[in-house]
């Protein structure tokens, strides 16, 4: 029986066979799903049985073999529009990554759209995906590129938000759960004041989408982006989910083979939506282990899933709080997702990093792709722990102790 | 707990760098980052008569780029400078005496990258 709160995660361990591994004769705790996230059986076992019975190239043959491939591949995709509340198929694109989608939309959407003198508004806490993308667009259309700040709790300033949506704003690019700090943003009410003052939204879901349940037609925003490998999934598959008239207007990215209706000498009329921007053989096999990753979820339910998180996030905090000489960055537990970074004094992260390994806990250490955030905490490099499904507070206990042994160990002063 | 990295002298090189600190007059000056994100070493030398005379670092990072950059200015002391050009990757492991996995071994590796680029500069100018 699955309610909100009955998650339990020793059991769903043995649907996961990498957790079974031993890291330096230890039990495996895997604190790194903000990074990627770990593959039950079913989603391998997909992979490989659509190998072994039903692979072929899609869309184009008439055999056996790719009616069959094709029906999968367009399966998979109709389990991510509804695992999303997307109100057709066809506006979900199957891209590489999350950074990929970000990348169509400013080459395709931005290009096309923002102006000399125009504003692209990202926050301070994005994620160098969500933000060099936007970097690039605005130094090439001379679109002022600003800030949405941050508050010293790590949420967003919305006083800060408003002033910013003053001038004239083409795009807000967002982040829904930062990979940093774990804050949920308030991205239904951020959309809504930015489609009032005349912007699109893109809303960088990679941390999202896997941890929570996510309906795009409630939230409204114009163009999504997540991968599938941070929820269960394989890599080298993602998506960008766009409203259709926006994407219908949007010219492709990539051309080629797979995405056109009829081609001449001189030029080609593009395919309807999704084809139009998935040019070339896809990540067919890939598409389909993301089905079976949705599936997985789904049958755990992300209510009970986000239940579980917040709750090891709360615990995370408590325990780490407790300790001396350790600073948990972001907001307190309460709505926080399951991703803890936090800074040991004296000791680098790269080294308590090494420490947890050999203690067999795997967690982040560096800037995790977020430079300017650390910059505007007055940061170096933090350590980060980030739960999912499978992980316990034994584990949490884990990843404390091996803190405490490794200020021990380590706590030379320089 | 494991203690393959954390030798005795690696951790002594870490609490007490030698060699600490810059040089105005250096020949070969450079500064790099790790990109295993964070760490920096700078080093700064000094030749005379073709030699390394005074080497000198400084840097913020982990236990293993600084220990390393400290080992580092200590080895390099009296070499010549085609010898320095021929320092390898497996010469830095040899002289922290521990074994760095593909991802970590950035960190070892890092005072080498900033000599190497230095030299480059120092080359060209």
């Amino acid at each position: 029986m699955h309610t909100k709160t009955n998650l339990d995660p020793v059991a769903l361990r043995a649907d996961f066979p990498i957790l079974a591994r031993e890291i330096h004769g230890k039990p495996l705790a895997y604190l790194d799903n903000a990074a990627s996230t770990q593959k039950p059986r079913a989603v391998i076992e997909a992979l490989s049985e659509f190998y072994s019975v039903h692979y072929s190239n899609i869309h184009r043959g008439v055999h056996t073999l790719s009616e069959e491939a094709t029906a999968a591949y367009e399966e998979a995709r109709d389990k991510v529009a509804a695992f999303i509340h997307a109100p057709k198929s066809r506006g979900v694109i199957f891209v590489r990554n999350t950074t990929e989608a970000i990348n169509l939309v400013a080459y395709a959407w931005g290009r096309t759209h923002v102006r000399p003198g125009d504003r692209i508004l990202v926050t301070e806490m994005e994620h160098h995906s969500n933000l060099l993308p936007w970097q690039w667009l605005a130094q090439e259309t001379g679109a002022e590129l600003s800030y949405v700040s941050m508050t010293d709790e790590g949420r967003l300033d919305l006083a800060s938000l408003d002033r910013l949506l003053q001038g004239p704003v083409k795009l807000v690019a967002f982040t829904h759960i930062s990979n940093v700090l774990g804050t949920v943003n308030p991205a239904q009410e951020i959309i809504a004041r930015a489609h009032t003052a005349g912007a699109r939204v893109l809303l960088d879901a990679a941390q999202s989408v896997p941890h929570m349940p996510v309906d795009v037609e409630a939230l409204n925003c114009d163009f999504m982006a997540f991968s599938a490998h941070k929820m269960c999934g394989p890599t080298g598959i993602g998506v960008l989910y766009g409203k259709l008239e926006l994407l219908e207007a949007m010219p492709p990215l990539l051309s080629g083979g797979g995405m056109i209706q009829r081609v001449g000498r001189t030029e080609a009329i593009w395919d309807d939506l999704p084809q139009k921007f998935e040019a070339g053989t896809p990540a067919i096999a890939e598409a389909v282990g993301f089905g079976a990753a949705i599936d997985y979820l789904s049958q755990v339910g992300m209510d009970a899933i986000w239940a579980h998180e917040q709750e090891l996030a709360a615990y995370a905090l408590e325990q780490l709080e407790k300790t001396p000489d350790v600073r948990v960055i972001g907001p307190p537990a309460e709505g926080r997702s399951g991703v803890v970074a936090f800074a040991v004094e004296s000791i680098h992260p790269h080294d308590l990093a090494q420490m947890l390994d050999w203690e067999g806990v795997a967690i982040r250490a560096g800037f995790h792709c977020a430079q300017p955030l650390h910059v505007c905490f007055g940061l170096g490099p933090t350590a980060r722990a980030s739960f999912y499904l499978y992980n316990t507070r034994e584990e949490v206990d884990r990843l404390v102790e091996g803190v405490q042994k490794t200020q021990k160990r380590l706590g030379v002063s320089r | 707990m494991g203690d393959d990295l954390y030798r005795e002298h690696i951790l002594d090189h870490y609490g007490h760098p030698r060699n600490e600190g810059t040089l105005e007059d250096a020949d070969i000056s450079n500064e790099q980052s790790n990109p295993l994100c964070s760490d920096v070493v700078r080093l700064d030398i000094r030749l005379k008569d073709g030699r390394v005379d005074e080497a000198r670092f400084t840097g913020e990072g982990c236990v293993i780029s600084m220990a390393s950059a400290s080992m580092f200015t200590e080895a390099i002391q009296g070499k010549t400078v085609e010898e320095l050009k021929a320092l390898q990757d497996e010469d830095m492991f040899k002289m922290l005496g521990v074994t760095l996995g593909p991802v970590r071994a950035k960190c070892g590796l890092l005072p080498l990258r900033v000599l190497q680029k230095g030299l480059a500069h120092w080359e060209e100018t």
